[in-house]
This record gives structure tokens, C-alpha cells and sequence, in this order.
């Protein structure tokens, strides 16, 4: 691992350090924002530091595309949203938002010049048919048909089969939960749902929405990150549980309800991991007090298990660019994407899931042609 | 400026193994690394008259395209395209790599130059006055554009026209003509002159061979040129030519539904639009044989605006 972190990685923890870059360091600035898919982010942080317009015409070309995307996204997005509320309305259901479009939604910090392909919505697991035939008379239908992978989802998963409407081709991940049902941890969704805050009036024809409390909001983020073995979009997830921490870190009471809020719902172990890389690439001001106690009890893990989670993390959390990549990055990320599937499933089931996956699945494609 | 065919090949090659080949297409710098010779070939047929830079500094678009590892090292071979670790398609057959590297490179465009309206179009440009050829794959578009090409005119892109938001002007992004098939014979039949690529075959698209763009074409490639004429082509097999005023409305519907991002662009892509249909007149053209149309279009663009 180089020693020194990633250019991206400081622009983002101090959007200064881009003042000054010569033309070789925009271009590799640049690249590892597009590699991170974290373009429309970095314009805004130039953007709100007061230094885009320093930045040299062909870098700056290119912070203007993102712009253009990043608005016509976030329009996408209102429109998407609207609907759901329109199809969900029937239920009498609240339309709680995860992830992206909660952030996006809410006008929170890490909405801002954030891309993703699908909503993600949470409502009761005993609804879920309900819900599932309204957003179906609503033109979105489940994209998997295979019977295993149905199975998969709905015996196993944290959410159903991702729908995906029949015009628009967008996609919605319905949520009951935040971890599978065959995870280890089960934080209870209803707690959730309860704790869920609505979102202040969005204009614009939008629907009555909420989004998680603050607290619970960080951990979805956390466990979403260090649950999962996928780490494509890691410094990008990371930078988002970084600017919720500097929002949320002002509002009264937050910091002192974190660490108990994460033993509640048994997340003390993302939590952990979450302050520990937001602090070590981007400074989060995170209080001592708070380190220690999220530190304390099931949430550190033992000396040599954290370094090697150190060694795996901290790669899988570069930018996901060559430059960033050393000898190690392939295993650490197949190592990772290992360790994603151990937590989310117990071991027999797993190497039955991973069997299926390997072998009979091909197989039934096959067929299918 | 330096260009392509200044460098000798043992530097192309270099270069292209190394820190990479800055290529100036238009608007655009291109950083290109490869260790497929038949793609350092193509180039060097191809593209000899481009502008290329140093190879450091910023560059629009860097893309990579290299043979696969392991067992397809040997055992049917195939390229990879990569841009910044992240590879969007799946890879192809060896053989493909030219074919790939001219798809990848609209891509790169098409997909993120935002400060443009893109339309799916040929572009070129006489006495100057640009005429632009929207049309579906199977319309005979790339055939008149190259054959118009080989007549003497300017070529601004066989594949995309770049509408600059602010003043409706055309932006040249001149590079070879992708042919296809049948017309690969047709236009080695019509210009026996022109310089081709080596024949890619078996791609989705069937057999491809690309036209070397006029040195001309390459040297005027920072002047835009104004709209004049959007022509909607069809060849029909013994099709008499003829030319058709279009709607304004109905040409608006036809070029949008052309268009890579008018979706991205919102307000700013309409209103481009809007100005370029009003700046321009819109036909449907039925043609067969390609000379009646060259002296169709030639008697187009030297008629009194």
C-alpha cells in the first residue's frame, strides 16, 4: 500500500489540496474521480471551497459535464419518486427512502452530485404483498425469474427481487430489513420505521416521504458499507457516512446517542469500522468519547483481526482506479467480496447458495436459450 | 504540430505500450494504450495525419484496450477495453480490436461531452454550409458520407455532430468512416483512390472497413461549421432520387429521437435543437445511385442561401 493516500482521497478530506495542480495532477484527479463514479462530487466541493473557477478550462470542461448529468439525475430521481409515492398511496403506507434517495430527498450533504441506479424503500416485511401488487399496477415488475433466485430474495434476503418499470427501465430495492435474514445481526426494522423522520416539505408535486433518524441513518450507511463484499463505490459510501457525521455532528445529542443506538440494534461492529477509516482518510471530527465507546464491548475487534481488516479495508477503500492499486488490492477485494457473503449468510447455506450459483444456474440458462 | 505519421514506429509503439498516445480528435485529447499491433496498424494507417501531443498533461479521455490474459492469451484471443480500471463492455475478439477502439472512442464522447448536443449523424461541410445526415444503421448513411467525402467534402464526423450549446455552431470531430458490408465495395468501386482499413469481420455490425478522412478534413478540424441542410437518407434498391421538404415538427421529432443526450440536456437540449431546425432546412432524400446523389447535394450546398 503506497503511503501516502490517494489524490482524491485528500481533495476530498481538503478540496484545497487541488489548488495548484499542475495539468498531470487534474488529469489524475480527474480520472480517479471518474473511477470512483464521484465526478459530480468533486464539483461540488471545488465549487463550495470557491476554486473552480481556478481550475485550468479542460479539467473544468469536464467538472461541467458531470454538472449536467448530476442535475438531469437528481430531476430523474423527483420524478421517480413522485410515482412511487402516487403507486404506494393506496397502501396508506409512509414511503420511507434509503440511501441515495433519502439523502438526495431530505437536501442532506451527501445528496449533492451523488449517482445511483436504484431506489431503495423500506416497509414492513407482513406488507410486503401489498406493497408489491401496488407498484406492480404501477408498471414495475420483478427482473428475476429464475425460481432459485425468487427464492434467494424472498427466503433469504433483506429485500425482494429488484423491480424494474416497464417503460422507464428504473429500478426500485424494496427493503424490509437493512440485513439479511440469514446475517448474524438482525436490527429490529421496526425500530427503524418508528424511529423514521419525515421529510420537511419538498415542493414540487413530491409525496409525504421520510428518511431514517440521523442515527440510524449513519449505521444503514455503515453496515451497507462493511456488510457488503462489494467495494466499487468504498470511498464514495465512506465520504457519504463523512458528511453525514459533519451535518448530524452539530445537532444536540447525536454524538452521545451513536455508540448506544448501534448496541440497540446490534451494529456496534460497522460503527466501529465506520468512524475508524472516515477519522484516518478524511478527519472526521469525531469526540474521543465517541471513538472509545464505539470502541468498547463487541464493537473492536481483536489486535490481529483489525489489522488484518486494516490491510483489506483501507484497500478496498481507495479510489477504484489503477493508480490506487498495489500488488495486494485483488486479493484484499476478493477477500472482501468473501467476507460480504460470510456475514450474510451461515456456511452451509452459503456454499449451497455459492454452488447453485456456479453451477446450476449456467445450467438452467442454457436451457432456457 | 506534430503528428502521427512523424512519429517513427518503434516511438508509436512505445508510446502506445507506455505512458500512452495523446491523440487530438476535434475538441478532444485522447490518451490511447495498447499492446494489440494490430490496433498500433490501424492507427498507423489511419490516423497519420492527426495532431498528437506529449504524453503527459490533461487528457479528455483515457482508454485502454488490451490483449486478454491467461488461457484467451492463446485460445481465442480477445481486447479489453478499460477506462480508469472500470471496463463497461465485454471484451471482444481479437481481430475486433480496430472495430472496438472506433465504438469506444464515440463512446467516450457520446456519453459524457455534455456541453454539446450530440446527435447520431454524419456531418460535412461545402462551400461552407453543413449538411447533417441523421439516420438509423441501414440507411446508407456512412455510404454517402464517405462517397461526399471522396467528392471533396469536409468531413466534420460520420457518426456524431456536436451542436455546441452556446451558438448552435458544428464542431468537426473528424475520424474514419465506419463502412459497412456491401458498401465497403460499393465506395472502393465509386472512389478507387481512397485509403481503407483492413476489413473487420464478424462483428455484431457484420463486416466493417473504415475510410480514411480526407488530410483536409484533419487540418480544418479546429473551424465549426454553420447548419444548413438536415437530410434524412433511405437507399432503396432502384429507388429514383428525390428530395422532399420534411415538416419542421416532424424533422424536431426525428433528429430528438437521434440524439445521444437530448434526454440529458433537458431545457438547454431543446432549445439547441429548436435553433438548429430553425436555422436549417430538413429533407427526406430516396436515392440508389450514388453520382445522381452526389450531384443533388453538390447543386444543395452551391444554391444562394
Amino acid at each position: 500500500m503506497s503511503a501516502s493516500p490517494a489524490l482524491l482521497a485528500r481533495v476530498l478530506r481538503d478540496p484545497g489540496a487541488a489548488a495548484g495542480l499542475d495539468p498531470d495532477g487534474w488529469d489524475l484527479l480527474l480520472r480517479q474521480a471518474l473511477g470512483a463514479d464521484m465526478t459530480p462530487i468533486l464539483l461540488v466541493l471545488l465549487e463550495d471551497a470557491g476554486l473552480l473557477a481556478a481550475a485550468p478550462p479542460a479539467p473544468r470542461a469536464h467538472l461541467e459535464w458531470a454538472r449536467i448529468a448530476a442535475d438531469r439525475h437528481l430531476q430523474a430521481v423527483r420524478y421517480e419518486v413522485r410515482q412511487i409515492g402516487r403507486a404506494l398511496a393506496d397502501t396508506g403506507l409512509p414511503l420511507i427512502l434509503l440511501k441515495g434517495a433519502a439523502y438526495a430527498m431530505a437536501g442532506l450533504a451527501p445528496g449533492r452530485g451523488r449517482m445511483f441506479s436504484d431506489i431503495d424503500i423500506l416497509v414492513p416485511k407482513e406488507r410486503l404483498p401489498e406493497v408489491e401488487a401496488a407498484l406492480m399496477l404501477h408498471g414495475w415488475f420483478s427482473a428475476h425469474h429464475d425460481a432459485y433466485d425468487q427464492r434467494y430474495y424472498r427466503d433469504w434476503m433483506h429485500e425482494i427481487p429488484p423491480m424494474e418499470h416497464v417503460k422507464r427501465g428504473n429500478v426500485i430495492d424494496v427493503h424490509h430489513a437493512i440485513l439479511p435474514e440469514t446475517a448474524a445481526a438482525r436490527p429490529d426494522p421496526a425500530k427503524l420505521r418508528a424511529a423514521a423522520v419525515p421529510v420537511a416539505d419538498a415542493g414540487d408535486g413530491l409525496p409525504a416521504m421520510r428518511v431514517l433518524a440521523p442515527h440510524d441513518m449513519v449505521l444503514h450507511s455503515a453496515v451497507h458499507l462493511f456488510s457488503d463484499g462489494e467495494f466499487n463505490h468504498g470511498l464514495r459510501d465512506l465520504f457519504d457516512i463523512h458528511r453525514l457525521l459533519l451535518q448530524f455532528g452539530g445537532q444536540a445529542g447525536f454524538w452521545a446517542e451513536l455508540a448506544p443506538r448501534a448496541r440497540e440494534l446490534e451494529l456496534e461492529r460497522p460503527l466501529f469500522y465506520a468512524l475508524r477509516y472516515a477519522v484516518r482518510l478524511f478527519n472526521t471530527p469525531v469526540p474521543d468519547t465517541v471513538l472509545a465507546d464505539a470502541g468498547s464491548g463487541r464493537g473492536r475487534p481483536g489486535r490481529a483481526l483489525l489489522a488484518l481488516m486494516d490491510r483489506l479495508f483501507l484497500r478496498g477503500l481507495a479510489p477504484a482506479h489503477p493508480s490506487c492499486a498495489d500488488a495486494l488490492t485483488p486479493l484484499a477485494l476478493s477477500m472482501l467480496y468473501v467476507r460480504g457473503n460470510w456475514l450474510r449468510m451461515p456456511p452451509l447455506l452459503l456454499s449451497r447458495h455459492l454452488f447453485h450459483k456456479a453451477f446450476i444456474t449456467p445450467r438452467a440458462g442454457q436451457v432456457q436459450q | 504540430m506534430l503528428t502521427l505519421a512523424d512519429l517513427p514506429r518503434r516511438e508509436l509503439a512505445a508510446r502506445l505500450a507506455g505512458p500512452g498516445l495523446v491523440l487530438r480528435t476535434g475538441p478532444f485529447t485522447n490518451r490511447i494504450r495498447t499492446d494489440v499491433p494490430l490496433l498500433l496498424d490501424g492507427l498507423a494507417l489511419l490516423y497519420d495525419d492527426y495532431p498528437v501531443a506529449e504524453p503527459g498533461g490533461f487528457a479528455d479521455f483515457s482508454l485502454s484496450l488490451h490483449r486478454a490474459g491467461g488461457l484467451r492469451r492463446w485460445y481465442r484471443p480477445q481486447v479489453h477495453f478499460a477506462q480508469e480500471g472500470v471496463a463497461p463492455f465485454k471484451p471482444l475478439p481479437l481481430d475486433q480490436a480496430f472495430a472496438m477502439f472506433e465504438w469506444v472512442m464515440n463512446w467516450c464522447v457520446t456519453h459524457r461531452a455534455h456541453s454539446y448536443l450530440i446527435i447520431h449523424a454524419a456531418v460535412l461541410e461545402r462551400h461552407g454550409r453543413a449538411l447533417i445526415l441523421p439516420a438509423p444503421p441501414g440507411s446508407g448513411k456512412s455510404t454517402l458520407c464517405a462517397a461526399l467525402v471522396t467528392r471533396g467534402w469536409r468531413l466534420l464526423s460520420d457518426e456524431m455532430t456536436l451542436v455546441r450549446l452556446e451558438d448552435g455552431a458544428l464542431l468537426p470531430v473528424p475520424r474514419p468512416v465506419s463502412l459497412k458490408n456491401g458498401s465497403i465495395d460499393v465506395i472502393r468501386d465509386f472512389a478507387p483512390d481512397a485509403v481503407l482499413g483492413k476489413p473487420v469481420e464478424n462483428t455484431t455490425k457484420g463486416t466493417i472497413a473504415h475510410l480514411k478522412p480526407p488530410r483536409d478534413s484533419i487540418l480544418r478540424a479546429a473551424e465549426p461549421a454553420l447548419p444548413a441542410f438536415i437530410v434524412f437518407p433511405r437507399y432503396e434498391a432502384g429507388a429514383a432520387t428525390s428530395l422532399a421538404p420534411l415538416p419542421k415538427a416532424r424533422a424536431f421529432m426525428q433528429v430528438a429521437e437521434n440524439a445521444f443526450n437530448y434526454q440529458v440536456l433537458g431545457a438547454a437540449g431543446f432549445t439547441a435543437l429548436g435553433r438548429l431546425i430553425d436555422t436549417s432546412s430538413q429533407y427526406e432524400f430516396h436515392y440508389s445511385r450514388l453520382d445522381e446523389a452526389m450531384a443533388l447535394f453538390e447543386r444543395l450546398a452551391a444554391q444562394p442561401a
